[in-house]
């Protein structure tokens, strides 16, 4: 009987194999009151010494297989083994409770596995997995029980497993472990991450997987859609082999362009960059083939604290940006926080209509220093890269001449001062107000370029939140109107000799590429994972004829013509 | 007896890399090493409890050395943390 289960899709891919069931042993712990202190001393001390050996040959098989960044988990599993704070209770434990080192062990481990998962933090809470998988290990060994060992499989399996804990992944062999599925997990669990190190597909949190499936049993794993199937029929397989097939062929064509520059099928250039919320999502940008940087949010170094970042906290950040970026443009954008985030410091006042009201560039030309102190920051910084700045939220022509005026009087007195600051930074906007829209062609002469954001754009002009169920229906990206803007803003631009770009979701959604390259938008900025799709994609449109479609979709009346007409004309 | 303050300049604080180079750079160490960050103390040679006082960036950790080779600790912790 074939049945399907849901899961968290873990990491990407499809595979299709018999099931390797994994029964971990349970290592039941009893309580035993012990006569011979020092004998019970000794054991636990020798197990505690066969699982650091262990698990420095796991570190080495890890090194090898999966790098140092991975191997360095078995490293921290090591010091654990020798953390005093873990050790020198259960000693303490046998010799003066005389209880068994089982008990003593489990007892002591137990208080630091609730402590981490106690904690706020997500990655904090996965330690907790680190510490059971240690201990565990100690305790097979006092216990004389056999892990099994997942380094002896030599067929093509599928693993279905409770959970996998880290010294259990660094023993799949890719070769024959196609993928896994496991009752518990999310996506960002360590089994998780060890599925995406290791490329293959996997699917987790299903609650029920090991329940339902028999040993040797066929089934296939969709890690795309988060899907086990058990036991399907001829015609599911087959289904299966053929989404196997378009899967592996759309990531090889991908693989080639990661260092391709971006072109159209008629040889036009079109710059797509990512949009990103740290630092650390630089190396997702440049693993994707990202040719910059569109949107750098700056919000992450305000968020979380109880004070305001310092212009040389914030000036590191910069320009480690700007320096893994090299000559790649990094586009930041200033301050863009309101009322309706937790910034306690800042003392705002708490509104009735925190989208409508003192937000981002409003604080920032109120409350001149933390303006003026970012500014310095990215000012000190823009020698070391490509850097761009643009303001958000901006809604007169007045807000954006005053902010201007900020800048320049920041420029100015660095460079009295004998700092050094690049000599061409672009200074642009933000087109998020529907006001700022409409006036595209009076804000060209002034800015270097606009990026366009979509996501508030929308909400601001069609007067509906996307968050709120009732009126979500109205987030149209592809009403009419939202489309006269952007149309008239890239038109505006490009009269003036500016750029536009856009940094809203819509970039980076297959159905818009099309449309966007139509009306003839300079860049396309979306999340990493998009980028390399959207090259694709882009590389088969030809600029020319997709452009001669521009009038006709202007010319409808409702998103749905406009959905309709992009869906039969690109097949999508 | 030396002490001395240090901002946590890196995303994350003190996870699990630095953590564990932390504590191995410690434990090479006889002296008695205690890192306090809020209030909390904890042995920097204990890689459990330098995870528990759950550090962010922005953090600033009091670190005191104690012990016959403290001064040589506390010079190398000082490059540890300039290359966090």
């Amino acid at each position: 009987m074939s049945v399907t289960l849901i899961g968290i899709p873990a990491s990407m891919g499809i595979a299709i194999a018999n099931a390797y069931t994994l029964c971990n042993p349970v290592l039941n712990v009893v309580k035993k009151e012990v006569t011979d202190t020092e004998i019970e001393l000794s054991r636990f001390l020798k197990a505690v010494d066969q699982a650091k050996s262990e698990l420095e040959e796991i570190q080495e098989k890890a090194l090898h297989s999966m790098g140092q960044d991975k191997a360095s988990i078995f490293a921290a599993h090591v010091l654990v083994l020798n953390d005093p704070e873990l050790i020198d209770p259960i000693k303490a434990s046998i010799i003066d409770e005389k209880v068994n080192a089982e008990f003593a062990l489990s007892e002591t481990s137990r208080v630091f596995i609730n402590l981490f998962e106690q904690m706020d933090n997500e990655y904090m809470k996965e330690r907790a997995a680190d510490i059971r998988d240690v201990t565990n290990r100690i305790l097979a060994r006092l216990m004389g029980v056999v892990v099994p060992n997942l380094s002896t499989i030599s067929e093509e399996v599928i693993l279905i497993a409770d959970d996998l804990t880290p010294s259990d992944t660094v023993q799949l062999n890719p070769r024959f472990v196609l993928g896994f599925a496991t009752n518990v997990g999310g996506r960002t669990s360590h089994s998780a991450i060890m599925a995406r190190s290791l490329e293959i597909p996997a699917v987790v949190g299903t609650r029920t997987v090991l329940q339902s499936v028999g040993n040797g049993t066929l089934v296939i794993i969709d890690g795309l859609e988060g899907k086990v199937i058990v036991d399907p029929t001829a015609e599911v397989v087959a289904h299966y082999r053929r989404k196997q097939e378009v899967y592996l062929a759309q990531r090889e064509e991908w693989a080639r362009l990661v260092d391709r520059e971006t072109r159209t099928q008629d040889g036009s250039r079109v710059e797509l960059v990512a949009n990103i919320g740290t630092p650390s999502d630089i190396a997702g940008v440049i693993n994707n083939g990202g040719e910059g940087v569109g949107l750098f949010r700056t919000e992450f170094l305000y968020m979380g604290r109880n004070q305001l970042p310092t212009e040389e906290e914030q000036f590191q950040a910069y320009k480690a940006v700007l320096e893994s970026m090299k000559d790649k443009p990094v586009v930041v954008r200033t301050l863009d926080i309101g009322g309706d985030k937790e910034l306690p410091y800042l003392n705002l006042p708490k509104e009735m209509n925190p989208f409508l009201g003192f937000r981002a560039i409003r604080i920032c030309l109120d409350q001149q220093e933390i303006f003026r102190s970012q500014l310095r920051a990215l000012l000190r910084a823009s020698v070391s890269g490509n850097l761009k700045i643009m303001f958000p939220m901006i809604a007169t022509l007045n807000e954006y001449l005053q902010a201007k005026r900020i800048y320049l009087e920041e420029k100015e007195r660095l460079i009295l001062q004998g700092v050094q600051v690049s000599s061409d930074i672009e200074i642009g906007i933000m087109v998020e107000i529907p006001s700022t829209a409409i006036m595209a062609d009076v804000f060209a002469p002034f800015v270097d370029f606009f990026s366009i954001g979509t996501n508030d754009l929308v909400q601001y002009t069609l007067s509906a939140d996307r968050m709120n169920e009732r009126v979500s229906y109205l987030y149209q990206p592809f009403n009419p109107a939202i489309l006269r803007l952007i149309d008239h803003v890239i038109k505006a631009a490009h009269q003036h000799g500016k750029w536009v770009g856009m940094c809203g979701e819509m970039a980076g959604d297959p159905l818009a590429i099309p449309l966007l390259l139509a009306f003839g938008l300079d860049e396309f900025s979306m999340s990493a994972s998009s980028i390399l799709p959207a090259r694709s994609q882009l590389s088969r449109l030809s600029r020319e004829e997709t452009a001669k479609n521009r009038e006709l979709i202007l010319s409808f009346h409702t998103t749905e013509e406009v959905l309709a007409f992009l869906r039969n004309t690109f097949g999508l | 007896m030396k002490n001395k303050e240090f901002i946590l300049n890196n995303q994350g604080g003190l996870h699990a890399r630095p953590c564990s180079q932390l504590v191995s750079l410690a434990s090479k160490f006889t002296s008695k090493i205690v890192v306090t960050l809020n209030g909390k103390e904890v042995n920097a040679k204990s890689v459990l409890g330098l995870m528990t006082i759950g550090s962010k960036e922005g953090d600033i950790l009091q670190v005191t050395t104690e012990g016959p080779d403290e001064l040589e600790a506390m010079e190398k912790l000082i490059e540890f943390f300039a290359n966090l």
